[in-house]
């Protein structure tokens, strides 16, 4: 054991001369790995009901009626409240943030962020609108698509905002950082002005969803939910990876990752295609939560680089790891009531945007 | 060999490429030169696939348009003049973008060191941890250089010569390293590979090219041997200033001198 860690240890010393990060990398990805199992049996054995993680894991291995000590209604909120909503918090979180890491692969600058650049709002219209127009002139689709109807048409706002977005801001495969935050901007607008008619239209009972859904929460997780989105969510995040190398090259400029051999057109419409469906898929169950695509990768990056091989897996997990941690925030610091989680992450990324603002201020002057 | 045809090229209204011919021959460093706006980089753009032309451009009898981008890439790399990077990578990590292809020619245990192989050909040892942005101008040149020969790192591929295609490497780089590069593309090239350049310095071009070719306006004013090209007249005709070309004593090739427009200093 002394010897191995000596060899990680040794390793990693002379990656950071050679200037090869992947030692570190690969060792950060394990332990946040790791801190995904731990961060979620903590929130699965955290909150009203006290049932120990010990009880619940001694349940599911022995099974039924044999696992004495848990009773049926602890069982209950395990296994249908606390379990859906962590796994949608792992689904999110590493949505979000691995959606993060790629969005800004492919527009080649950290401020990328779906939330930021009016992804997230697209995919919200799409939602709102399924919602709202579910019961009524929506209804054939809803009976159609079930409850696939809502990260669908998610889907299709983000990836409409997504192409619009590219096209406006990158000129010769070159994107302006100030062009793509100002469409961003104007995007966003106008995708809240539409999605503020469908509230308008909205009954009182749609409107409370709404509000709530809006501010972004994970409250509402159930097990078709998870079913709905998980699909889509771990799809993306499998095939993210494959995008790695594709990304990289593109840090060097569209040309260039030609000149290397990478199909630049196919790697932009399959990141654009990925990017709008995780993120539809997200904001269809979790609502606004912002910012966890921008505060992932960028942590990470100072860390193990910007190596988007490992950039990527690693975005997922520790988004994984945040949006858990923000929501056992959310539920206990106004407990018994909950403060919608997407406050939480606003609160602690909003200040981090400007922090790297403020960084990066000489490179980003408009 | 690399062959254009007849190759003009629009960007927007304006024609900068009128009817371009140009070969370039393995075994050969062919050097491009000319003044500023002459449709140099235009040329070396549409060789590299970057701007759509009309014409025919083929390597090694392929139409460059028929190529998938993998399959290009392992027939020639490219040095861009100017090379922006997005996100804090080091230099080693640059570098290894060199690989992306992975046709190096080298075997996989190798390909390990190339990198840094790379760095110490460029005159770069030491430099790997370093972060590409805090590098100046003319070692950041030397990076994206070393990164550029991991790509094709062989001259010949299972008997097929590969290109270097260099679009001013050494604009930035001072004495000692100019010709360190020129030797590198040297060698590349007298190893059975092909090296195409853009080049300002009229002396270097003298001195290392085998073949120039003369852009001036859009069209190839002239092309052939250094001695056959750099001539008093010419230059002059091209450049559109006072230029004297001598003959250096011992090798016998043209060194081009240039003079003062407003005439002798008092």
């Amino acid at each position: 054991m002394v010897s191995d860690t000596h060899s990680i240890s040794g390793s990693v010393m002379r990656g950071r001369s050679h200037g090869d990060r992947s030692p570190i990398a690969r060792l950060v990805i394990l332990l946040l790995a790791l801190g995904v199992v731990v961060t979620a049996a903590l929130s699965l054995t955290a909150g009203a009901a006290d049932a120990s993680a010990y009880a619940v894991l001694r349940h599911w291995v022995f099974g039924g009626s044999a696992a004495g000590p848990l009773s049926l209604r602890d069982q209950v909120i395990i296994q249908d409240i606390r379990l859906p909503r962590i796994l949608m918090g792992i689904l999110v979180g590493s949505g979000l943030a691995i959606s993060g890491a790629v969005l800004q692969g492919l527009f080649r600058n950290p401020l990328a962020d779906p939330g930021l650049v009016g992804v997230s709002a697209g995919a919200g219209l799409g939602a709102v609108s399924i919602i709202v127009l579910g019961g009524t002139s929506l209804a054939p689709v809803v009976a159609v698509l079930g409850i696939y109807a809502l990260p669908l048409f998610a889907f299709i706002g983000s990836l409409i905002v997504t192409l619009i977005l590219y096209r406006v801001a990158t000129r010769q495969g070159r994107t302006s950082i100030a062009t793509m935050l100002l469409a961003g901007i104007a995007l966003s607008a106008l995708a809240m002005a539409l999605t503020g008619v469908l509230v308008f239209v909205a009954d009182d009972r749609q409107l409370r969803d709404l509000t709530f859904w809006q501010l972004g929460s994970l409250a509402g997780a159930t097990w078709p939910k998870v079913a709905a989105s998980s699909p889509i969510i771990l799809l993306g995040i499998v095939a993210a990876p494959f995008m790695a190398r594709g990304l990289n090259a593109l840090a060097l400029g569209e040309a260039t990752a030609a000149h290397l051999g990478v199909p630049v057109q196919r790697l932009k419409h399959v990141t654009i295609v990925m990017v709008s469906a995780v993120v539809g898929a997200c904001v269809a169950i979790s609502g606004g939560i912002g910012f966890v695509g921008i505060v992932v990768p960028h942590l990470l990056r100072l860390f193990i680089g910007p190596d988007n091989r490992y950039l990527l897996p690693a975005s997922a997990l520790l988004g994984a790891i945040m949006l858990m941690a923000a929501d056992a925030v959310s539920r206990t610091i106004v407990a018994p009531a909950e403060l919608p989680i997407g406050i939480v992450t606003a609160a602690v990324g909003a200040p981090f945007f400007l922090w790297i603002l403020l960084r990066r201020r000489g490179v980003i002057d408009l | 060999m690399i062959v254009a045809n007849n190759v003009s090229v629009s960007l927007g209204r304006k024609l900068i490429l009128d009817g371009v011919d140009f070969e370039a021959r393995p075994g050969t460093l062919c050097a491009i030169v000319g003044p500023n706006g002459s449709g140099k980089t235009t040329l070396m753009r549409a060789l590299s696939g970057d701007v759509a032309y009309r014409g025919r451009i083929t390597i090694a009898g392929r139409d460059i348009e028929a190529l998938k981008p993998w399959e290009a890439a392992a027939m020639r790399a490219v040095l861009p003049q100017h090379a922006a990077l997005a996100f804090p990578f080091t230099v080693h990590e640059v570098v290894k973008l060199g690989l992306t292809g992975g046709r190096s020619g080298v075997s996989a245990a190798e390909q390990r060191n190339l990198p840094d192989r790379a760095l110490a050909r460029v005159d770069l040892d030491g430099f790997a941890g370093r972060f590409y942005q805090e590098l100046s101008g003319g070692e950041q040149q030397r990076v994206q250089l070393a990164r550029v020969l991991c790509q094709i790192w062989e001259p010949v591929l299972e008997g097929a010569p590969r290109y270097l295609l260099l679009d001013e490497p050494v604009s930035s780089l001072d004495i000692k390293h100019q010709i360190i590069i020129m030797d590198i593309a040297r060698a590349f090239a007298q190893q059975g590979g092909g090296v195409i350049a853009i080049l300002h310095d009229l002396n270097l071009t003298a001195m290392y090219a085998d073949n120039v070719i003369v852009m001036n306006g859009g069209v190839v004013a002239a092309s052939g041997s250094p001695s056959e090209v750099l001539t008093d007249t010419l230059m002059k005709r091209v450049f559109e200033c006072p230029l004297r070309v001598g003959a250096l004593p011992a090798q016998g090739g043209p060194f081009v001198l240039p003079q003062s427009i407003s005439g002798p200093p008092a």
